[in-house]
């Protein structure tokens, strides 16, 4: 039986920021690296990003995309608990952030196509 | 954390969600159609504001990302105390360093 | 599992911090709460069953335990709430506490934070010399007002993850109780509570979970106390750089 603190939605929200944030600081260094390839001159760049644009890595970078709009919704919503004293009723606050995430990574996916 | 970490983590915080806002918008703009190194360094090459923006979205994010693991490791692993201080400490440094040079890379392409 | 409208099916933990669920059938009573379901499976049944409870009327906050996985007052959770049609219940002590003996907990650490964390009132040197005027619609006496109902039940702290996850985190009831006194103009203390209540193991570790106001049976709201006290170290660590 799953204990109540984790059915909680403030947990589920504190969860998904906490995992997100741990995607992201693993997966910077590597963008640092990437982008770090233009040192080489352009040509360089260019064949790496050639080399990059399978549907994989495409989709590896729409999670990305949406870890990073997930991770900033869910970070505002502490910013506004701890610094502007609002009163929130969690699981509206938490639809709300899915919801920009969600446009967020579609958003992506579409364009990036 | 000590109140230090706190407000560095918090101000950061403030910082990221606005340059966050402004890359999350670059990117869903750049990547219609395909993305090529030319676009790319096309924007940012020479680009001073563009340089100005990324270098300080790279400190933020040093500050930011490795007191955000520090919280994580030291709730959910045994590992605490000095060695995970200096350990982080190290990899605030790699993102700081990498990041600007990654920065620069685009720049000066 | 098979409906059953006569008999509660309830899991007792018997042990210490080892140990292991033992089964108990109860008869299902009008109005039933789970401090009847307990009371009656150690008078009638096993009288070697250790639990706690004090007033039996929503008060004390003693009957604090595990039920169906949610930390409740026993006297305050009724039987028909809490057990599904197949009339299954189960027991437990208080999470991120010693087990004494099956569902009665060590409170000790729990009130060594609360004074880890200054949560108690420091007159000051001027204290006796004229009465305080509190009026109480200021604003520091209602965020004191609000806060100020806790009785020490432990469930925020049993419900707590971040309790869970760091041994030496305050938690939310002596952060609360701290914000109350944080509040209270008449005390002179607040330098070292602040000190006291940040730091590692202090406020800036509460992720915002929001177990605690969730699940605190007096309504309070620990998480926007913490957050006060998040917000008073930074105007306070401001002032001081100054």
């Amino acid at each position: 039986m799953m204990r109540a603190s984790h059915t909680q939605p403030g947990f589920l929200a504190a969860l998904l920021h906490r995992l997100s944030g741990i995607a992201l600081a693993i997966f910077l260094p590597l963008h640092f690296l990437a982008l770090a390839t233009a040192l080489d001159g352009a040509a360089a760049f260019d064949s790496f990003l050639a080399a990059t644009n399978t549907p994989f890595v495409k989709l590896t970078e729409g999670a990305l995309v949406v870890a990073l709009a997930m991770h900033m919704s869910l970070g505002l919503r502490v910013l506004a608990i701890e610094f502007l004293n609002i009163r929130e009723r969690t699981v509206a606050v938490l639809s709300g952030c899915a919801a920009a995430v969600f446009a967020v990574g579609l958003a992506f996916l579409l364009n990036a196509g | 954390m000590t109140p230090l970490l706190f407000f560095a983590q918090r101000l950061s915080a403030a910082i990221l969600a606005f340059a966050v806002a402004v890359h999350l918008a670059t990117i869903l703009y750049a990547v219609r159609g395909g993305l090529t190194a030319g676009e790319i360094l096309g924007r940012t090459h020479g680009n001073l504001g563009f340089f100005a923006f990324y270098a300080l979205f790279v400190v933020a994010v040093a500050v930011h990302a490795p007191i955000g693991l520090r919280n994580v490791i030291r709730e959910w692993t045994p590992w605490r105390g000095a060695t995970l201080d200096a350990a982080l400490a190290i990899f605030a440094l790699g993102l700081l360093v990498l990041g600007l040079r990654a920065v620069f890379a685009v720049y000066a392409a | 599992m098979a409906k059953d409208e006569t008999n509660l099916h309830v899991d007792v933990w018997r042990g210490t911090d080892t140990g292991a669920f033992q089964a108990f059938d109860v008869p299902r009573r009008l109005n039933q709460t789970v401090l009847d379901v307990v009371t009656e499976i150690q008078r009638d049944q096993d009288p070697t069953l250790s639990y706690r409870f004090a007033c039996r009327v929503g008060m004390c906050g003693s009957c604090a335990m595990v039920v169906n996985g949610r930390p409740r007052w026993t006297c305050r959770t009724r039987v028909s709430e809490v057990a599904g049609p197949d009339g299954a219940l189960r027991l437990e002590p208080l999470r991120n506490f010693t087990v004494v003996k099956d569902l009665a907990v060590e409170m000790t650490r729990f009130f060594d934070k609360w004074e880890k964390a200054h949560g108690y009132f420091e007159p000051g040197a001027r204290a006796g010399q004229d009465f305080a005027v509190v009026p109480p619609a200021t604003a520091e006496r209602r965020a004191a007002d609000a806060a100020i109902e806790c009785i020490g039940c432990g469930i925020c702290y049993s419900a707590c993850d971040v309790v869970a996850w760091d041994k030496d985190y305050l938690g939310p009831a002596a952060l609360n109780r701290a914000w109350t006194l944080v509040n209270d103009v008449r005390d002179a203390g607040d330098e070292a509570r602040l000190a006291a209540v940040s730091g590692d193991s202090g406020c800036q570790a509460c992720h915002t979970h929001m177990s605690c106001t969730s699940f605190c049976p007096k309504a309070l709201a620990p998480t926007y106390s913490i957050a006060g006290l998040k917000r008073a170290m930074f105007w306070h660590a401001l002032k001081g750089v100054r």
